[in-house]
């Protein structure tokens, strides 16, 4: 074998390492039989790293090929033109990297359901039911009836509009498959809370949209027994991707460079116009000049030359940009506060203008009765406590956030609460700030 | 164009046009010295900031309006929403992390490197779990890819909507990963026991309460897939997937899945939420397209563009753009100034790779005349991005998803650009 240790290195590891503590042993002057069993371990050290040499130079030529291959696959790219990357080296085996996954585990993440079926969980859930724990879990957003609010995804209804203008797509006029319901709700839903609803509950929950949807009676149970019996009304209405026969054999032709066209008519103005304030995000105003013609085109150019119309410039082109304002120390907590109220902003608005959501909105909250707010539709909780005549304070406030359900029952924020003292006061701090 | 070929029409439109042009900062001479040059400036004089100021920089302060923005009203929440990257002001063809387009179906998670765990299951050998370490540990690639949203565009279907390529095409971002091909990951579990490869597929979800799921044929698993862990050279941002992502290069975004934490081998497409009842195109007679993954070629003239009006008058001026392809590599750009009627042949910017952001310019005259500017992407495949009427006329107006139609800018005689459309 090779004198050299650091040749093997570093495929060798344990063996190598053997080698060069028994030699470096060896050479100094110590008691015969000492370094006889030096000599012992050596030789035995030794053999065992020829046997590991052997695999290694196999592997290595194996290595070596792969990547001769492929630097022969980069150099032809090149010549091509091409800029592709030298592919990473492959294995006959494996690299013996991770670790088994647990039964457990694969059972605690593999929780897909296949449109067959394959991957439900045991359980039922009857509509009623369903009914039930869709007003408490899925109402803020989607709506009693699965009509969804506001911007929120509408579930139930658009039959036979999916060749309108525009189409109406919920669980029962697109979905193709109830797989994807239970599926997603059960994974994905509700939306702040995932992964809380029990198999039961999203049979249940999705009972109740087939039932919004007129697919079923409302004393149907659903359970992973029937499940493959449901019918959805849009299964034939998917054709897998077909770009290549219809689009692609066509616009694959040598395109026209001059003459293409008499003349080119300007047929829509920008319906918004997008101004970008320096604090981010945008504003869409109404284009005032997006019913003012504009110059038809022909190969001698535009038939006319417009006025030009007021346009919002990014301000930023000026160069003079402002200056970051100083943090103040003293709004730390508010400034807490409104970190936290993210969470909230989903279903809240505070601060000028804001409007109730799928919650009410939160200007002026402390000193308020509660469930008093104009055109919000409470609970019967709230309605009982604006009775009352109970008042929201810090403390009310904190009681709330601390535990919801129990502080308000029947209430449909599906919030999860704050827990912390810090937390609560840190809100309360953002919410009298805000609404000032 | 032949620039020389001017009717008498054209050569008047010119005349009353120079008007509107002219009159630029900088360019005083005829008036005197230039006190920025005459005078000693604080700059010149004065120290300025040390080194460490800034430990991670950021764009000097004359630049912060170069972010990404969102169109508020187009979602329910910014939690399940999207913004828009800041193409108008970029050139070259790399997306800067920082100001990359977002799109999030239950916000951005905060994941930690010693929390992060991605299982292998289903039809493998074994079932694995990998930490983060592990997947440092496997020989890793980098390339460039475009990550396009199936949504960019979707808004002008209906016509002419949003006044920016920001807002029109800024749902796509281009960087360098760095990464594992899914194929290695795959072979360390073993595809003995999954048989037949063609007609398998993987399902790939994140760890964020949405998850995201999506299927993707195994052939496209072994091809060209990666498990990604640095984008540009540094960790991916966290709300790019950090500290992993799938890069399923040319196809649509969704599949792009953030936070990656499972790969399932199935025997068929699972059919989720995000691949029926969401990235399927409706057709005009109702029946929808699903599968569409590739995105197909497309383009757009970056500047000048509604954003970016050219500030200079008649003259020298540089339109600039990107195109990009799934199918491939952009082979040639053809620049239109008169709404289609005549192209020129842009001029490549450095050669991307396949399925990458390649920058186009056309080096050209202003005469101060109105333009109607379009560009036009040819692929490797020979493909030709096709006008808007030719994607309606296929598929109508309600498909949302894979608008690549050729966008005009109407450029008036100010060099103030809007988004139109034309016959």
């Amino acid at each position: 074998m090779s004198k050299s240790p650091n040749l093997l290195l570093p495929a060798l590891g344990f063996a190598a390492l053997a080698v060069g503590v028994a030699y470096g042993v060896s050479t100094r002057n110590y008691k015969a039989e000492e370094a006889a069993l030096a000599q012992l371990q050596a030789e035995r050290a030794a053999e065992q790293a020829a046997a590991k040499a052997a695999e290694v130079s196999a592997l290595e030529a194996q290595i070596a090929q792969v990547q001769e291959v492929a630097r022969e696959e980069v150099r032809l790219a090149a010549l091509s033109g091409g800029t592709l990357s030298e592919p990473a080296p492959e294995r006959e085996g494996t690299f013996g990297l991770g670790r088994e996954a647990h039964p457990q585990e694969i059972a605690a993440w593999d929780v897909d359901v296949l449109p067959d079926g394959r991957g439900l969980p045991e359980g039922s859930g009857d509509v009623w039911t369903g009914e039930e724990v869709f007003v408490d879990q899925c109402a803020a957003c989607h709506g009693d009836f699965a009509e969804g609010v506001d911007n929120w995804p509408v579930l139930a209804g658009g039959f036979d509009t999916l060749a309108d203008e525009d189409p109406v797509k919920t669980v029962g006029s697109y979905w193709p498959y109830l797989s994807t319901v239970f599926d997603y709700v059960h994974r994905s839903m509700p939306f702040g809370a995932a992964g809380t609803l029990t198999a039961d509950e999203t049979y249940a929950i999705t009972a109740y949209i087939l039932y919004s949807n007129d697919l079923v009676d409302d004393d149907f149970v659903l359970s992973h027994e029937n499940f493959a019996e449901v019918e959805m009304y849009n299964a034939d209405g998917f054709v897998v991707d077909d770009r290549d026969a219809t689009e692609y054999a066509e616009w694959r032709a040598e395109p026209c460079m001059e003459d293409c066209k008499d003349e080119v008519e300007v047929t829509m103005r920008s319906v918004f116009l997008v101004e970008t304030p320096p604090e981010g995000g945008s504003n869409s105003v109404m284009n005032p000049a997006r019913d003012i013609a504009l110059p038809s085109f022909t190969a001698a150019g535009p038939s006319f030359i417009p006025e030009a119309t007021p346009q919002p410039v990014e301000t930023a082109i000026l160069a003079t940009a402002p200056a970051e304002p100083e943090p103040d120390q003293g709004d730390a907590l508010v400034a807490t506060g409104e970190k936290l109220f993210r969470q909230c902003s989903t279903c809240h608005e505070v601060g000028p203008g804001a409007r109730n959501k799928s919650g009410p909105h939160l200007n002026g909250l402390f000193g308020r009765v509660m469930g008093s707010v104009d055109g919000f539709r409470y609970s019967g909780g709230f309605e009982t406590a604006m009775e009352e005549g109970k008042v929201w304070d810090e403390a009310e406030l904190a009681a709330f956030l601390a535990d919801p359900k129990g502080y308000m029952s029947g209430t449909r924020m599906s919030f999860r609460g704050l827990k912390t003292d810090e937390d609560q006061a840190a809100i309360a701090a953002y919410l009298s700030a805000a609404s000032e | 164009m032949d620039e020389t070929k001017k009717t008498s029409r054209r050569a008047f439109l010119r005349g009353s046009a120079a008007v509107a042009a002219g009159s630029v900062a900088g360019t005083a001479a005829a008036n005197g010295p230039d006190p920025l040059i005459t005078e000693l400036q604080d700059w010149a004089s004065y120290t300025g900031a040390g080194v460490d100021e800034t430990p991670y920089g950021l764009p000097i302060r004359f630049e912060q309006h170069v972010v990404r923005r969102n169109v508020e009203w187009l979602t329910a929440s910014p939690i399940s929403s999207i913004n828009f990257t800041p193409i108008h002001a970029l050139d070259g063809t790399i997306t800067p992390q920082g100001c990359a387009f977002e799109r999030h179906h239950s916000g951005a998670i905060e994941l930690a490197k010693e929390d992060y765990r991605l299982m292998i299951n289903g039809l493998v050998d074994r079932p694995l779990v990998f930490t983060y370490e592990d997947i440092e540990r496997f020989p890793r690639e980098n390339h460039v890819y475009f990550c396009e949203c199936a949504a960019n565009t979707g808004m002008e279907w209906a016509g002419a909507q949003l006044n920016g390529a920001q807002f029109t095409h800024g749902m796509i971002h281009n960087m360098e990963y760095t990464g594992v091909p899914l194929r290695t990951l795959l072979n360390e579990a073993g595809l003995g026991s999954a048989g037949e490869l063609s007609d398998k597929w993987v399902y790939v979800e994140g760890a964020d309460a949405s998850s995201n799921g999506r299927s993707i044929p195994m052939e496209k698993a072994l091809d060209d897939v990666l498990v990604a862990f640095k984008a540009n050279g540094e960790a991916l941002r966290m709300e790019h997937g950090y500290p992993v992502r799938l890069v399923v290069p040319g196809w649509e975004g969704n599949m792009w899945v953030k936070w990656l934490r499972r790969i399932e081998v199935v025997d068929r497409a699972v059919e989720s939420r995000e691949e029926t009842s969401k990235y399927t195109d409706v057709y005009e007679d109702g029946t929808a397209r699903k599968w569409t993954w590739v995105m197909d070629a497309k383009s757009v003239i970056t500047s000048p563009s509604p954003q970016m009006p050219i500030p200079h008058g008649a003259g020298p001026l540089v339109i600039s753009g990107l195109a990009w392809s799934g199918h491939g590599k952009i082979t040639r750009v053809d620049v239109s100034k008169d709404g289609g009627i005549t192209w020129q042949t842009a001029r490549l910017g450095r050669q991307g790779e396949a399925k990458a952001l390649t920058r186009f310019y056309l080096d050209t005259e202003w005469d101060g005349v109105p333009m109607l500017l379009q560009s036009r992407a040819i692929d490797e495949t020979g493909y030709v991005q096709p006008t808007k009427a030719q994607l309606r006329e296929k598929r109508g107006e309600n498909a949302v998803y894979h608008n690549n139609c050729i966008q005009t800018w109407f450029v008036n005689a100010e060099g103030i650009a809007e988004n139109v459309e034309v016959s």
